[in-house]
C-alpha cells in the first residue's frame, strides 16, 4: 500500500507539473499555487536520477552514496537522542509517579521546556559542552546535538510512561500492599509492565521528535556530515540544480520512517502476548 | 490457637475533623473461630468492605484494634497472613495464567520450580490446570475469578478476605462458584471472610452472616447458620429459606423509612 501511495503522489506531482501554471498562480489574489517549472519542480525521474550522478562536477562519490553517509550520521545522531531521551523521561516519569506532589511541581516545568525554541538552546549546549573535559573524555560535538534531539524526545515519553505508571486500578495497587511489597518491587512486577502499551505511542512520538531534533541541532550547532547539512547545502545550490536538495529532503523522510519502523518492531515485540484492544 | 481476626472496639472515620468527615465504622467488635465461612452482609455505605480493608492493614482504624492470627494487623500483612481477592480478579495481562499465580509466591522468596509446582497444584483446586500457560484475557469472566482466587490461595494463608468476589458475574456462574469457593475451603481448611451484598450468597456460603447497617456502620444481627453439606438441592431447603429470611429480616430491622435498595432481593 505504501508503495502504492508513493507512485500515487509521484504521478499527483507529474499531472500537477502539466496542468498548473509555469509562474506560480493566484487563488482568490493570494500567491498559492507553487510555481510549476522545472526549477521549482524538477521531473520526478530528474529527481531520481539525480541520485546516480556525482555530488559535484569532477567528483567520484555518487549523491546516493553521500546521502546514505549523511543518513547513517543523522541516524546515530537521533538514536543516541532517543536512547538519553528515553532514559529521561522514564525517569522523570519514575519519579514523579513515586512523588504525586512532584507531579504538579514538575509538569508546568516540563511544557514550558517545550516551548523554548531550539534555535535558542542550540548554542548553549554547544557551548556548555565545550567546556566539559572530564579525565580523557573530551565533548564531541556530535553529543551536543544529540542532547538538543534527547530533548524533543523526553516531553512525549515521560508524559506517556507517567500515565502508563499510574495506570494500575487501585485493586491492583492494593493486591501489591497486601502481599507486603515494597514500591521498589510494585514498580517493577507492577507498574512497568503495566505502562508499556502506554510507552508505544510515546516511542513513537519520541522517535519522530529525535529525527526532527537532530536534523534541526545539526542546522543550528553548524554540525557537518548529516543530512540536515546536506539540505541546508544543496538548498543553495538549487537554482543551478533544482533536482538535488529534493535528494536529500527525501533522505530526511526516509530517516523518519525508519525510526518508525524500528519502532514498530518493538512494538511487535512487546504486544505479541497481549490482548489486541488497550481499554484505557 | 489465636483466632484468625479479632476485632476489639473499631471505629474508621474518613476525613476525620473536617467538615465532610463520615464515620464509616463505629465501635464494631467481631471475633472469628478457625476455620469459620463468616459473611459480611449490608447495603452500599455500610462499611462492610472498608471493615475488610482494615482487616487486611490496607487501611488504619480511627479507633479500636484488629489482630490478625493473635497478631497487629500490619504485622501479618507483612507476614503474608491472609490473601485476598476483588470483584476484578485483576490479573495482569502480561503474565500468564500460572504465572499470575506465581506473583505473591515471587514477592514472598520461593524459588522458580517450587513455584511452578505450587502454580500447578493451585491450578487443579481449580480444575483449570489445561489453562495455565493461556493469557488472562482467554478466559472467561468466572474463570478469571477462579485463577485470583488460586492466587490468594497459592501462598497457603490461613486467611482468605474476599470483597465481593462473584459480584460482576452471572447467577449460573455465580452459583457454580459458591460450590467451587466451598469445596476448595473444605480442602484448605482456610477461615474466609466474605463480603457481599447478595442475601442467598451470604447464606449458602457462611457459618456466621454478619448482618451489617449503615450511616454508621455497625453490627445489627450475627445470624449463625448450619446447613451442613451444601449442594444444589440446599438452595431449595426449608432450612436455607428460614435463614434468607431471618437476615432479610435483620437487614430492614435498622430501617423503616427507607424501603431497601431492591437489587438486595434481586441478587
Amino acid at each position: 500500500m505504501f508503495i502504492a501511495s508513493l507512485a500515487l503522489l509521484a504521478v499527483v506531482w507529474e499531472l500537477y507539473k502539466t496542468v498548473g501554471p509555469a509562474g506560480g498562480g493566484k487563488i482568490l489574489g493570494a500567491r498559492l499555487l507553487p510555481k510549476a517549472e522545472n526549477r521549482s519542480m524538477p521531473h520526478v525521474w530528474d529527481m531520481l536520477q539525480r541520485y546516480t550522478r556525482a555530488e559535484r562536477r569532477g567528483g567520484t562519490r555518487t549523491i546516493f552514496m553521500v546521502v546514505l553517509s549523511g543518513l547513517w550520521f543523522t541516524l546515530r545522531i537521533a538514536l543516541a537522542g532517543l536512547v538519553l531521551g528515553v532514559t529521561v523521561g522514564l525517569g522523570l516519569a519514575v519519579v514523579m509517579a513515586r512523588f504525586r506532589l512532584l507531579e504538579r511541581a514538575l509538569v508546568p516545568w516540563l511544557v514550558i521546556s517545550q516551548t523554548v525554541p531550539l534555535i535558542a538552546l542550540a548554542p548553549l549546549v554547544v557551548s556548555w559542552g565545550g567546556r566539559l573535559h572530564v579525565g580523557g573524555f573530551t565533548w564531541q560535538k556530535w553529543m551536543s546535538a544529540a542532547v538538543i534531539a534527547a530533548f524533543l524526545a523526553f516531553f512525549p515519553i515521560s508524559i506517556g510512561a507517567l500515565r502508563g505508571l499510574t495506570s494500575p486500578p487501585a485493586s491492583a495497587v492494593e493486591l501489591m500492599d497486601s502481599y507486603a511489597a515494597s514500591w521498589g518491587s510494585s514498580l517493577m512486577k507492577m507498574r512497568l509492565p503495566a505502562a508499556v502499551p502506554y510507552l508505544i505511542p510515546s516511542l513513537k512520538l519520541g522517535a519522530n521528535a529525535a529525527v526532527v531534533g537532530a536534523i534541526v541541532a545539526e542546522l543550528s550547532t553548524g554540525l557537518k556530515g548529516g543530512v540536515g547539512r546536506l539540505i541546508l547545502e544543496y538548498m543553495r545550490e538549487s537554482t543551478g540544480d533544482p533536482a538535488k536538495v529534493f535528494t536529500a529532503v527525501f533522505g530526511a523522510a526516509a530517516l523518519g520512517l525508519t525510526m518508525a519502523g524500528f519502532i514498530a518492531l518493538i512494538d511487535i515485540g512487546v504486544s505479541r502476548n497481549r490482548p489486541k484492544e488497550l481499554a484505557a | 490457637m489465636s483466632a484468625p481476626v479479632d476485632i476489639v472496639g473499631i471505629s474508621k472515620v474518613f476525613n476525620a475533623g473536617r467538615s465532610n468527615a463520615v464515620t464509616a465504622l463505629d465501635d464494631i467488635n467481631l471475633n472469628v473461630a478457625p476455620g469459620q465461612f463468616v459473611s459480611l452482609i449490608g447495603p452500599s455505605g455500610c462499611g462492610k468492605s472498608t471493615l475488610l480493608r482494615l482487616i487486611g492493614n490496607l487501611t488504619e482504624p480511627t479507633a479500636g484494634s484488629v489482630s490478625v492470627n493473635g497478631k497487629s494487623a500490619a504485622h501479618a500483612r507483612l507476614d503474608g497472613d491472609y490473601g485476598m481477592a476483588f470483584q476484578q480478579a485483576g490479573l495482569f495481562d502480561w503474565r500468564t495464567v500460572s504465572r499470575n499465580i506465581e506473583l505473591p509466591l515471587e514477592m514472598k522468596g520461593f524459588d522458580k520450580a517450587a513455584r511452578r509446582a505450587r502454580a500447578m497444584d493451585m491450578l487443579d483446586l481449580v480444575k483449570l490446570r489445561e489453562f495455565a500457560d493461556h493469557r488472562p484475557w482467554e478466559l472467561s469472566g468466572g474463570m478469571q475469578q477462579r485463577v485470583a482466587i488460586a492466587r490468594a490461595l497459592s501462598f497457603e494463608p490461613k486467611l482468605l478476605l474476599m470483597d465481593e468476589p462473584f459480584g460482576a458475574l452471572d447467577e449460573m456462574t455465580r452459583e457454580h462458584m459458591q460450590s467451587e469457593l466451598l469445596r476448595i475451603c473444605a480442602t484448605t481448611g482456610t477461615t474466609v471472610l466474605f463480603v457481599t451484598h447478595s442475601i442467598p450468597e451470604a447464606v449458602f456460603l457462611a457459618n456466621q452472616v454478619v448482618v451489617m447497617s449503615p450511616r454508621p456502620g455497625k453490627i445489627a444481627k450475627i445470624v449463625n447458620v448450619d446447613l451442613g453439606q451444601r449442594n444444589d438441592d440446599t438452595r431449595e431447603d426449608a432450612e436455607f429459606f428460614k435463614k434468607v429470611t431471618e437476615v432479610r429480616e435483620a437487614l430492614r430491622g435498622y430501617d423503616h423509612v427507607e424501603p431497601m435498595p431492591t437489587r438486595l432481593d434481586d441478587r
